[in-house]
Formats: structure tokens, C-alpha cells, sequence
């Protein structure tokens, strides 16, 4: 790890080019293509089923796409296995580890990048701190409210230091008041942080993110 | 209340309640009264040959147990996660390996080895590999299947590759199922007997191999008593660590309730579940196709000779060989009728008896399920020991036999049975009550038709458990009386290459008949859920 400790991710931009990608006979992404400047929060809006997930996956590494390319910070990434590419992904489920920590859910991508026991701790606690759950270490994720493992899902993404982060209906699920308080907060974690948000939702969409963009305009 | 009288419920139980305390209690108290007389106690554990034994039978055990998990894990992974052709037909073909008879599988690897390498410990512990490998993929690919890819995934965009993927998450994640299949495999190598009477070098004693040679060959029936309850002190320690160990480790999943596989998109991918499944398919199918092969070959090159000349029991002129494998073949399917009749009769009657007793059912339930947890080898002692005296002298009956593999195969009929009658709606009987029906006739046109097909199942499952059954018929089995197993052991043990072709000539159609067996158990329960 270069960056300080807390220090906020690498600032990269990532382009998308000419994305095709079909499950069987359905086309699913039809040449999409996608810019968003280092540092930009962009929404990307659209229904249910029109392939906002599948996209974000494309990103991630997840889904092969049938053509086109990713680049990060003017990198080409596509042919990149997921855990090199550094993109951060924040899940619609949170996908927490359930047979870890809290705090060791937060520090596992600092583990993975080989930092040191003490290092990433402190790291992992500041993170915590950050979203507003200090203190919330040594507890099980399976105890976490929902709107407190959102949280811990945002911190360990962020931890990892990824140049792009990637969020999959971030805040589905919670109630209207924890959802227009964590958008809030979001919106301000993510400052400076280059981040594709997918949402259903304009309003949220909205308050997070500085440009909002239509899947099908694409 | 629309109840069953009392009555009615206690005449459906009482019939295998005396079944299980005549043929399973009984035997198991006078082998509890043979062990704790001072003499054999003390005598047995002090000789160190009876720790020798029980220091190999652990550690064959342990290291068999380790090794299946090792090799299972990778198929089981490739099964939960990918679809892939054939993907179904291994399973099914691991499934059919793992109920095929001990004695079958000792064959198959006495025929596929060199010499060199049969009778010894590493022969025994591949033929433990090759039979357990479905319990691992199955037992642990079942959990694997509907553990959320996306956790994985996860754990990707965070840096991890794919192998830590696998060591950080997603094993720390199954362990719970890796310690429950690890669990029934270890009591399965650690119970072994008709894998080590095969295979193993004959100084090389499980447990129950020397359970048996107490008992059969050397006359010292406090010794085996002894051993079969060391045993079972040692599995009832083994199962109590396994439950503590699988409530530590697990974790309040979020598993999908539909498992998610896909198909293999790079060449890379397709190429490791090529080797996967491949691989898996060879260790189940190489061995049985040794026994094939086996049954084919003499001396003078390939020949029929052993499968056209089954009945000739003369090895030269005048000179015959005390086995003879039409009459073992003859003995095993009229064992196999009476034990399947007893199973399903008793079977049956205490699942409808179960169900309807709703709380008492329980215990009565409990007590059918004592025989699983009590090894073959052990109820074929107790019975040896019980029923050798008045008033109980029923050593020469012909019903014993039947009567021991029923008390191994009523447990998997009861199992059978009672999920099946539990799942039927109690508002149905009192849909037919309000219409009019006495409770013995609401019960009787509602509950009971629901038993047949369950029963079709059980009586399947217990007809291949009786034709494989080896641990209790060695116990029970009178020269003349032999079945197929007992049939295969002692082919197999003697010289001369038409005597052990003949082995292999039983053992192959031991194998097929239990596979055949096994797909009308499948089918059957394919259509268990279509109306009675």
C-alpha cells in the first residue's frame, strides 16, 4: 500500500467502450459505452431487467463481456482477473463474510494486499470510524442492523483503496429515513472517490451523485 | 380431536417394539453382561494386541478420512458450482459406488491392483477413497451450491485470487458440511470389515475385523464383546466432537434457496472441470470395470469360462471347494425376499404407528433408529451370543439371517416412511371427519394411501441392504446357507484363478443388481410427490 493510512483511493478514470454482452439468445448490454472522469460520482438509471447489474459486473470482471473494453485510469483491464483490476464493488446484499469479524471483514482487502496485522487494523478502525460505527470491531456482522452492515460494507470497499468504486442498489432495503441518512452520508464518503452508482431511484440518485446518466442512452 | 383410539396405536406398535427388543436389545444386554464381567474387561485391555488394533483401525481411519475430503473437494466443488454434461450421471454414478456392497468394492480393488500393492494398508485406504467420495460431494457440494457466488465475488474486487478466495472463504464457510461428511466417513473406515477381510493382509485387524475373529475363530466372545463396546465408545466420543465442532463453525448463512451454477466460459475453466469430473468418473469407474475384466480372465487368455461354468463347484475331479455360487446366488435372493418382508411389515406398521403417536412416537422412533448407530458386525455378535441357548436356541433357523439384515434395513424404511406420512396435511383427516368419517376411517382413507410408495422406496433400499449385507451375516451365515458377500470373501481368498474369477463373476453381478436396485429407489422418489 502506498496511500496513508485512511488516506482516500487512487483517483483514476474509467472509460467503457462499445460493451456487447448476451445470455443466450437475450441481448442483455447492446454496445454501451461510458466515461466518468476521475473523482466523479455518476448514477446510472434504468428499469428492473435492463442490465444496470450486468453492466457494473462487466466493470468488476465478474461477466465477460462478448466485446468491447475497460479501461482504468487509461488501462485497458478487460482481459484483467477481478482481483487485479483494482475496482471496489459495493454489493446490493452486502455480502458481508459472516464467519469474520466486523473489523475483519473491513481490513480483508488490506490483508489480501499483504499489510501488515497492526497497519491494516488501525486502517480498519479509522474506516469504521469514518462511517460512523467506531467501536463496531470486534462484533459479529451477523448482529449488524441493516443499515449498520451497509455501512460496513461501504468501509470495507473503501479500505481496499480501489481507484473505481462500483455500488449495486447500495441502499435497498432500509427504511426511508436510514435510506435518505446514509444517501447523505454516501454522498460525502464518496467525495473524490471515481464511483458508478446503479439505483432505481432518482432522488437518491440525486443526492449522491454528480451526474446522472439513463442506461438506455448508452 | 379427531385422534386414533389409544388402542388402535398401541396394536401398531407393539409388533416392533418386540421386534427391536427380542433381535436388538436382548442381544445388545447379553453382549453388554459378556464385556463387563471383570475377566474380559481386564484381560482384553490389558493384552496389547487389542491396542495395536485399535491404533490402526484410528489411524486407517483418520488418514482414509483426510484423503476423501482432500480428493472430494474438488469435485464437489466443480459439481456445485458448474452445469456441465454428464454432470448428473456423476452423481448418480458416485451414489451408486458409495451403496454398493463392502465386499464389492474390496474386489474391485483386489482386481485392479498389482500384486505388489494388494493386501496392504494403501489398498484399503483407496478402496475407502473410491467408495466415500460421494458423501464429500454430496454432503458438502449441497451446502457449496447455495452459498451466494456473489460473497465470493466479493472477496475478488477486495484482491483476493482465486485460491485465497477459496482458503479465506468459502472453505472456512463449508466447514461445517466438510466436518459432517468427514464425520460419516470416519465412522464408516473406522467400522470397516468387509473392505479390510478383502483387502487387508491377514494379520491387518480393524476393530471389527477382530470383533469377528474373536468371536468366529477363536472362541473368546467376552474379548470381541469388549471390543465392539470399545468401539462404540470411541464413535459415540467421534460423534459427540463432530456435533460440537459443527455448532462452533457454523454461521447464519444467507443461502440461496436455488442453487446458481454455470456453464464453464473459458477454455481454462472447461479444461478444470474436464479434470474434475473426469477424474472423480475414473476413481468410481476404473475399479468396477476391473471387476469385470477380472471375471473374464484365466490363466490361458480371456475366457467365459467363469460366468458359463458358475455352478461347477468341483475345482479337479472329486475335489470341491465348499462354495458354490448358484446355491450362494439362490441364498441371497431368498434372503433378501424374507428380510425385505420383514423390513417393510415391520417398517410400515411402526412408521404409521410413529406418526400417529405424534409424542410417543418419538421414542419409539429413537429406539428403531439404535440399529444404524450400532455397527453390523456388533448386532451380528449379539445375536450370535443371545440366540445360541434355550430358550432362545434359534442358531439353525433359517429366519435368522432375515431377520438380522431386516434390523439394519427397518431404519431406512422408517426414515423413509415417516417423512412421508409426517408431510401429509392433518387438515385432510379432518376435512374427511367433518364429512362424517370416523377417526379409524378418516384415518385410513387419508393417511394410509400415502404409505405405499414410501414403502415401494424402503423395500428397495432394503432388498440391495440385505443382498450386500457382510458384518452380521458372518456372524449368522451356516456353512451351506452362504450368501453372495460371504460367497465373494471366500472365493477370493482361496488360490487358483477359475475360483477367484468366479469372486469377481459374483462381485460384478453383486454390483449390477444393487445399481439396478438403486435406480428404482430413484425413480421411486422422483415420483414420490405425485398424488398416492
Amino acid at each position: 500500500m502506498t496511500v496513508p493510512v485512511a488516506g482516500h483511493p487512487r483517483v483514476a478514470d474509467l472509460d467503457v467502450r462499445d460493451v456487447y454482452v448476451s445470455f443466450g439468445d437475450t441481448k442483455v448490454l447492446d454496445g454501451v459505452s461510458l466515461h466518468i472522469a476521475g473523482g466523479e460520482i455518476v448514477a446510472l438509471l434504468g428499469p428492473s431487467g435492463s442490465g444496470k447489474s450486468t453492466l457494473l459486473r462487466v466493470i468488476a470482471g465478474l461477466v465477460v463481456p462478448d466485446a468491447g473494453t475497460v479501461a482504468v485510469g487509461g488501462v485497458a483491464v478487460t482481459h484483467v482477473p477481478t482481483h487485479r483490476r483494482g475496482i471496489g464493488m459495493v454489493f446490493q446484499d452486502d455480502q458481508l463474510f459472516p464467519h469474520l469479524s466486523t473489523l475483519d471483514n473491513v481490513t480483508f482487502g488490506p490483508k489480501m494486499a499483504g499489510e501488515s496485522r497492526a497497519r491494516r487494523d488501525e486502517r480498519g478502525s479509522v474506516w469504521l470510524d469514518r462511517v460512523g460505527l467506531a467501536g463496531f470491531g470486534p462484533r459479529r456482522v451477523t448482529e449488524l442492523s441493516g443499515g449498520e452492515a451497509k455501512r460496513v460494507a461501504l468501509a470495507r470497499t473503501l479500505a481496499a483503496e480501489p481507484a473505481v468504486v462500483l455500488l449495486d442498489e447500495p441502499l435497498t432495503g432500509l427504511d426511508r429515513e436510514l435510506h435518505d441518512r446514509l444517501a447523505i452520508d454516501l454522498g460525502q464518503l464518496l467525495t473524490g472517490v471515481t464511483t458508478l452508482l446503479v439505483t432505481h431511484d432518482p432522488d437518491e440518485a440525486a443526492v449522491i451523485a454528480d451526474r446522472t446518466v439513463q442506461l438506455s442512452s448508452l | 380431536m379427531n385422534r386414533l383410539p389409544r388402542r388402535l396405536i398401541a396394536a401398531l406398535a407393539i409388533g416392533p417394539v418386540a421386534a427391536l427388543v427380542v433381535f436388538y436389545a436382548w442381544p445388545f444386554g447379553t453382549l453388554l453382561a459378556e464385556a463387563v464381567t471383570g475377566q474380559a474387561l481386564s484381560e482384553t485391555l490389558r493384552r496389547s494386541q487389542t491396542w495395536d488394533v485399535v491404533w490402526f483401525t484410528l489411524w486407517q481411519a483418520v488418514v482414509s478420512t483426510i484423503v476423501t475430503i482432500c480428493v472430494g473437494l474438488l469435485p464437489a466443488y466443480v459439481v456445485a458450482r458448474f452445469e456441465f454434461r454428464g454432470r448428473s450421471v456423476l452423481i448418480g454414478l458416485l451414489t451408486a459406488t458409495f451403496v454398493l456392497p463392502t465386499v464389492v468394492m474390496g474386489a474391485a480393488f483386489l482386481a485392479l491392483l498389482p500384486d505388489s500393492l494388494d493386501r496392504t494398508v494403501w489398498a484399503v485406504i483407496g478402496a475407502h477413497v473410491a467408495f466415500n467420495l460421494a458423501v464429500v460431494v454430496r454432503v458438502v457440494g449441497a451446502l457449496w451450491e447455495h452459498l451466494p457466488t456473489d460473497m465470493e465475488h466479493a472477496a475478488a474486487t477486495l484482491g483476493a485470487s482465486r485460491w485465497r478466495v477459496f482458503t479465506q472463504i468459502s472453505l472456512p464457510l463449508i466447514r461445517p458440511a466438510i466436518t459432517a461428511a468427514a464425520t460419516i466417513v470416519f465412522l464408516f473406515t473406522f467400522t470397516s470389515f468387509g473392505v479390510i477381510r478383502i483387502l487387508a493382509a491377514p494379520g491387518t485387524r480393524t476393530i471389527e475385523v477382530e470383533v469377528w475373529r474373536r468371536a468366529t475363530q477363536l472362541g473368546d466372545i467376552g474379548g470381541a464383546a469388549v471390543l465392539a463396546l470399545l468401539q462404540l465408545a470411541v464413535l459415540a466420543v467421534a460423534l459427540v466432537w463432530s456435533t460440537l465442532a459443527q455448532r462452533r463453525h457454523s454461521r447464519a448463512l444467507a443461502l440461496r434457496p436455488e442453487a446458481v451454477r454455470r456453464r464453464a466460459r473459458s477454455r481454462g475453466e472447461r479444461a478444470f472441470v474436464a479434470v474434475a469430473a473426469g477424474g472423480a468418473a475414473l476413481v468410481a469407474l476404473v475399479p468396477l470395470s476391473a471387476l469385470v475384466v477380472r471375471s473374464f480372465s484365466t490363466p490361458s487368455g480371456w475366457s467365459t469360462s467363469a460366468w458359463t461354468q458358475l455352478g461347477r463347484t468341483e475345482v479337479r475331479p472329486g475335489i470341491r471347494v465348499g462354495v458354490d455360487p448358484v446355491d450362494a446366488i439362490a441364498n441371497s435372493l431368498s434372503t433378501m425376499a424374507w428380510a425385505t418382508l420383514f423390513a417393510v411389515v415391520i417398517g410400515g406398521v411402526a412408521s404409521l404407528a410413529i406418526t400417529a403417536a405424534q409424542r410417543h412416537g418419538r421414542l419409539i422412533d429413537g429406539g428403531l433408529m439404535l440399529p444404524l448407530g450400532t455397527s453390523a458386525v456388533t448386532i451380528g455378535l449379539g445375536m450370535l451370543i443371545t440366540f445360541d441357548a434355550p430358550p432362545a436356541d434359534w442358531r439353525a433357523s433359517w429366519w435368522l439371517v432375515p431377520v438380522g439384515h431386516a434390523l439394519v434395513a427397518v431404519p431406512f424404511v422408517v426414515r423413509t416412511c415417516v417423512g412421508v406420512l409426517r408431510s401429509v396435511d392433518p387438515e385432510m383427516t379432518a376435512a374427511a371427519a367433518t364429512l362424517g368419517a370416523a377417526p379409524v376411517r378418516a384415518w385410513r382413507s387419508t393417511v394410509v394411501p400415502y404409505l405405499w410408495r414410501p414403502l415401494g422406496v424402503g423395500a428397495a433400499l432394503a432388498a440391495a441392504i440385505s443382498l450386500g449385507e457382510f458384518g452380521a451375516t458372518s456372524f449368522l451365515s451356516r456353512s451351506g446357507g452362504e450368501t453372495l458377500p460371504i460367497a465373494i470373501e471366500q472365493l477370493l481368498g482361496r488360490t487358483g484363478t477359475t475360483l477367484q474369477a468366479q469372486g469377481y463373476v459374483l462381485a460384478t453381478l453383486l454390483a449390477v443388481t444393487t445399481v439396478v436396485l438403486v435406480i428404482v429407489v430413484e425413480q421411486l422418489q422422483a415420483g414420490r410427490r405425485v398424488e398416492p
